[in-house]
């Protein structure tokens, strides 16, 4: 969001830095100061941004629970009420004006397998100017992206009421049955027709899967059969809202009502600032299927206690109630100690949503104190440190490993199933490897099951480097385990391969007899550690070794992993051109 | 080494001169090529200080071929000259020696002949003198005695015209006595041997000086990869401060852990496809602890513990859902749990032994929990997975570092004191806090510190104190804060060794001797 320097002045800031400091301090990021000529020129390039605008302009990221500053109404008042130069205003739901009935919004049952929430709230006598037209449909679009989570759970039309007369129908119909002229369109389509038409929409085709195969499409009607809006998607060309609108009728339709009911309060707390008695909001009325009939906006202010105690407990300070009071107050919390000892009563809006836990209240004193302002101390919790077992063991085996003349590697622990499997000469099922459902490349298909496929692509991308080449890596693999929580389970192991122009198994086998001196086995059959031909392997063809070249290894009579000479298959599918034997074992038996 | 005779000449030759002496003097006073000059040179010089040379570059003429021909032989007008007899030749004949064309212009030319054409039987050559002056044959030789400085140098370069001499630029050696000149040579040693040491002949021996200029052998060994280098250190850090590392080899988290257990609502867009890897096999985690589910469920749709909760319909399905961890705070999740699990235990067992107590059975328990809740620090560094898109600092997986610490009555201001502490170890004193959110710390504080060459503030690190929804389900007193701060491994790594590219750091892509040349890592120097 761009800010101007005549709304830095508003809030009585004249220097860059003294706005930076600003930021800094509330929790907003100052992105870059620019302005809409160079903004054109880095998007569309110079000949676009003749004649175009010189004034600085202050491009502003907002925390993204705050969406009382998602627009620029709410983003200077906050901080003008942040340097006491305004009060925070006090917004009021109104009844219409002459005794007249509120405007009324019928959900009628047929919504409920759809989209069963709606909530509704009018804008009387409002001005709009160009600037405040444009901020005002950006908010929807803001809320839409951000609270609204795309229009799923949330979604906003705002229409002309003296182009449309209630009382308003929120039903839900087939899409062969529903048929109007949609916003920015010059003729009548069924909504079966628009949903097609949408699908190239660089906008819109966003949101058609969140109805798209529904039975019934949610559709708002007024007293005539106009159509207001076809939720989530596109409102109705007759109620669209122009820069003359005076009287503007809101309608919410969601999936979660509580997000309902705070989008609806954004946007009419924002905006009835421009409305002829500002800050005043005028009540509609919505009747659910069951008769219920409940009356909005909510506007709701809650009022929490809390203690001057608790607060300074909490951040670290020593202020007294009143001057904590007067902190909050800052915050557009308006705070008040209540005379009982250091008791404060705190009031919320209901723009500040986000405050839900005594927890955001000590916060937001905390920023109003100046997080940089409060003393830094130490705690004095003592405690002893401990490693974890598995990380200890491993932070001494890697030094010993390059000691012995490995290099270590560093592998992702994802790739694709191929990397796993087939270059392994492995079959995929036998792998017990954790699938991933939604990959954006192959490369993050599954987690590995083996540190092998990592070590020989490392060796495959340094080829042109000196041979011989001695790489190993200490790191998790994931297997699939019934036994855990999650049914899967990270497995410590140990791999290394030699990459010379002869196989070098005595190598590998004198770095496993190493890693055994260092771990305190002996070699042997029972007690110790020995290695023998494994033929299983070789009888079912699938070995990741060539046949009669590899070796299980057992320590204390338990099978630990393999050592060989790699498969020519394997060295090959890794685009590797030299013998290469490998030792691949698990290191958790020692722990 | 240069044959000995030849040194030993050398250095007799250098022993009577005053000052010095050129390679080329010796070459042409030893009556050897000067190349044979230039290694005796060399010889001389690798046996310390015996001479001392210079290399210099001089000009000097030389005789081409056609130029030794003629100082051998004789000019060509000479060579034709001494042809004719008395009686004169045919010139067709005298045209047909090798010499005859060019021998009989110039020979004209120098009036040494006549051409009598109308002579019966052909054109007929007659001398016109008794004898001749060969003085192009006397200039080369003299050039070839190396006394070319006796010729004018408009003489020179008309025999260059000619292609008889050619202008070289030679290289040659200004010797000099050193300062342990001698006439003899003494052969110098290569090395030291178990021989010389056992005869103690290394005394006598002269050693060969070894050239300091040159590179080592590189050293025989393995290395240590940088990222893992710097993971070492930050461990170290952690394990100074007195934090105990936590167990966070589990990839694989169910979304309960991962996100509902640290209050982090069902809807919120880090729970998309778009940003976290879900499972598809193992699709959903099987195990709960149930009422520890029930009081998740519980504030995320109705409040509780002081607070509104978010107010929506908090499904299981959605927390079964199995994922690669986005954070390793899901781990930090099930610690503070397990902990806060120890501190309810002791309580049941003790309302177990005393039911005598009941009365003050609040008051009891208020204590218990006191004293039994034991403060924690924790700390971990491993792979965490974000399904974004990839660019030169983001890649899928990177390793999170995260320190915990949970106590009574722990401050915002004691989170800012242990940052100090902490990025004080890391060499960063200037530090300074951001307001910032996050859905499962309030206060949640971005971490800043000043950086000297970019002449601003950059964002280290992130921290915050656990929001009570997240802390008091779980069973952990109410006067327990739990401070908390991440940051990545990658990042400080990069700019410690100066990489750009995240790809060249981690990875199967990365050049080997990236790995083999990086050094020690010392993040406070």
């Amino acid at each position: 969001m761009y800010l101007n320097n005549k709304m830095l002045f508003s809030i009585h800031i004249l220097a860059d830095e003294e706005f930076d400091e600003l930021c800094f301090e509330f929790g907003l990021e100052l992105d870059e100061i620019t302005s809409e000529k160079e903004i054109l020129i880095r998007e569309q390039g110079g000949e676009k941004a003749e004649g175009a605008s010189d004034v600085v302009l202050y491009k502003i990221d907002v925390p993204a629970n705050r969406y009382d500053l998602l627009c620029l109404e709410g983003l200077v008042r906050g901080l003008q009420v942040f340097k006491e130069k305004l009060e925070a205003p006090r917004y009021k739901r109104v009844s219409p004006a002459d005794g007249g009935e509120p405007q009324r919004l019928v959900i009628t049952e047929e919504t409920a397998s759809v989209r069963p929430h709606a909530v509704a709230a009018v804008l009387r006598n409002i001005t709009f100017t160009q600037e405040r037209y444009e901020s005002f449909i950006e908010l929807q679009e803001k809320l839409h992206q951000n609270i609204c989570r795309k229009r799923t759970l949330v979604a906003i039309g705002t229409h002309d009421l003296d182009t449309i007369s209630g009382p308003f129908t929120y039903t839900a119909k087939p899409p062969g049955e529903i048929r109007f002229k949609p916003l920015s369109q010059s003729r009548e389509y069924t909504a079966a027709e628009l949903m097609s038409l949408y699908k190239t929409d660089s906008h819109l085709r966003h949101y058609l899967h969140i109805i798209e195969n529904e039975p019934l499409y949610p559709i708002i009607y007024d007293s005539n059969g106009i159509v207001l809006s076809m939720p989530p998607i596109i409102n109705g060309d007759h109620s669209k809202i122009s820069l003359n609108t005076k009287n503007i009728f809101i309608e919410c339709t969601a999936t979660d009502l509580t997000k309902a009911k705070i989008t609806l309060d954004m946007v009419v707390t924002m905006f009835s600032v421009y409305c002829d008695e500002p800050f005043t909001v005028e009540e509609a009325e919505v009747v659910y299927p069951d008769g219920r009939l409940s009356v909005y906006p909510e506007l709701a202010y809650r009022t929490e206690t809390l203690s001057g105690d608790f607060i300074n407990k909490r951040v670290g300070i020593n202020e007294s109630a009143e001057s904590i009071a007067q902190l909050l107050t800052r915050m557009c919390l308006r705070s008040e100690v209540s005379g009982e000892g250091d008791l404060i009563q705190v009031e919320i809006p209901p723009t500040r949503a986000d405050v839900i836990h005594a927890c955001d209240i000590m916060e937001d004193a905390a920023i109003a104190y100046g997080f940089n302002n409060i003393v830094r101390s130490t705690p004095r919790t003592y405690t002893v440190a401990n490693q974890l077992p598995v990380n200890k063991l491993t932070e001494l085996l890697r030094q010993d490993l390059t000691a012995a003349g490995f290099t270590e590697a560093l592998t992702f622990a994802l790739c694709s199933e191929e990397d796993i499997a087939d270059k392994l000469r492995k079959n995929i099922t036998e792998t017990r490897a954790v699938h991933i459902s939604n990959p954006k490349t192959a490369d993050f298909q599954v987690a590995r099951t083996s540190l092998l496929p990592g070590l020989l692509k490392t060796i495959a991308a340094n080829r042109k480097m000196p041979l011989p080449l001695k790489l190993f890596e200490i790191s998790d693999v994931v297997l699939k385990d019934e036994t855990k929580d999650v049914g899967a389970r990270n497995n410590r192991r140990l791999c290394a391969v030699y990459y010379n122009k002869s196989p070098g198994f005595e190598v590998i086998h004198g770095l496993l007899d190493r890693v055994m001196q260092l771990l305190d086995v002996k070699p042997g059959r029972n007690q110790g550690y020995h290695i023998q031909a494994s033929y299983l392997k070789i009888y079912f063809n699938d070995s990741t070794f060539f046949p009669g070249r590899c070796a299980e290894i057992f320590s204390c009579g338990k099978s630990i992993g393999h050592l060989g000479v790699l498969h020519p298959d394997v060295i090959s599918r890794f685009e590797l051109t030299m013998p290469c034997s490998a030792i691949d074992i698990d290191i958790e038996p020692f722990l | 080494m240069a044959d000995t005779g030849l040194l030993e000449a050398l250095l007799r030759l250098l022993e009577k001169v005053d000052g010095g002496i050129d390679s080329q003097d010796v070459a042409a006073d030893l009556g050897v090529d000067h190349q044979l000059i230039v290694g005796a040179v060399k010889s001389l010089q690798a046996l310390g200080e015996v001479i001392s040379a210079e290399q210099k570059s001089s000009k000097r003429w030389e005789l081409t071929g056609e130029g030794r021909e003629i100082a051998e032989q004789g000019s060509h007008e000479a060579r034709v000259f001494n042809a004719i007899p008395d009686e004169g030749l045919p010139q067709n004949e005298l045209m047909k020696m090798p010499s005859g064309k060019v021998g009989f212009s110039k020979a004209m030319s120098n009036k040494w002949i006549r051409l009598d054409k109308a002579h019966e039987g052909g054109p007929r050559v007659f001398k016109t003198v008794e004898t001749i002056e060969d003085t192009v044959r006397d200039k080369l030789q003299l050039v070839q005695k190396g006394l070319s400085a006796k010729l004018e140098d408009k003489e020179k370069n008309e025999l260059k015209k000619r292609k008889l001499l050619s202008e070289v630029t030679v290289k040659s050696y200004w010797i000099t006595k050193g300062s342990s000149f001698s006439t003899t040579i003494t052969k110098q040693e290569t090395e030291l041997t178990p021989e010389m040491i056992a005869s103690g002949s290394w005394k006598e021996k002269k050693f060969k000086p070894y050239n300091f200029e040159a590179m080592g052998v590189a050293a025989d060994c393995g290395h240590l990869h940088p990222l893992m280098k710097v993971r070492t250190q930050f461990r170290q850090i952690f394990l100074e401060m007195g934090f105990t590392e936590m167990p966070t080899n589990n990839f694989i988290e169910s979304s309960f852990w991962n996100f509902d257990s640290l209050f982090q609502p069902q809807q919120h867009p880090a729970r998309d496809q778009h940003d976290t890897f879900f499972i598809s096999d193992p699709a959903l985690a099987h195990e709960f602890p149930q009422d520890y589910l029930e009081r998740v469920k519980q504030v995320h749709s109705e409040g509780g513990y002081g607070s509104q909760g978010y107010k929506y319909d908090w499904k299981i399905e959605e927390a079964q859902k199995n994922l690669l961890r986005t954070h390793t705070t899901a781990v930090s999740a099930r610690m503070l749990y397990k902990l806060a699990q120890q501190v309810n235990t002791h309580t049941h067992r003790l309302m177990l032994v005393s039911p005598l107590f009941s009365s003050d059975l609040t008051l009891l328990c208020g204590i218990i929990f006191q004293e039994k809740f034991t403060p924690v620090k924790y700390f971990s560094i491993d792979r965490v997975f974000r399904n974004e898109t990839l660019d030169a600092t983001h890649l899928a997986e990177f390793h999170q570092i995260e320190g915990v610490v949970a106590d009574y009555g722990l401050t915002l201001g004691n989170l800012m004191g242990i940052l100090h502490q902490f990025f004080t170890k890391l060499g960063i004193t200037k530090l300074r806090f951001k307001p910032a959110y996050n859905p499962y710390t309030e206060p949640s504080m971005e971490v800043f510190s000043y950086h000297e060459g970019l002449k601003k503030w950059v964002e280290v690190g992130n921290s915050g104190v656990f929001r009570p929804e997240m802390l008091l389900p779980m069973g952990l007193p109410e006067g327990v804060s739990v401070i908390a701060w991440g940051l990545s491994l990658e990042r400080p790594t990069m700019i410690k060794y100066g990489i750009n590219n995240i790809r060249e750091l981690v990875g199967h892509k990365v050049n080997l001797q990236m790995v083999y040349d990086s050094p020690i890592c010392r993040l406070d120097s």
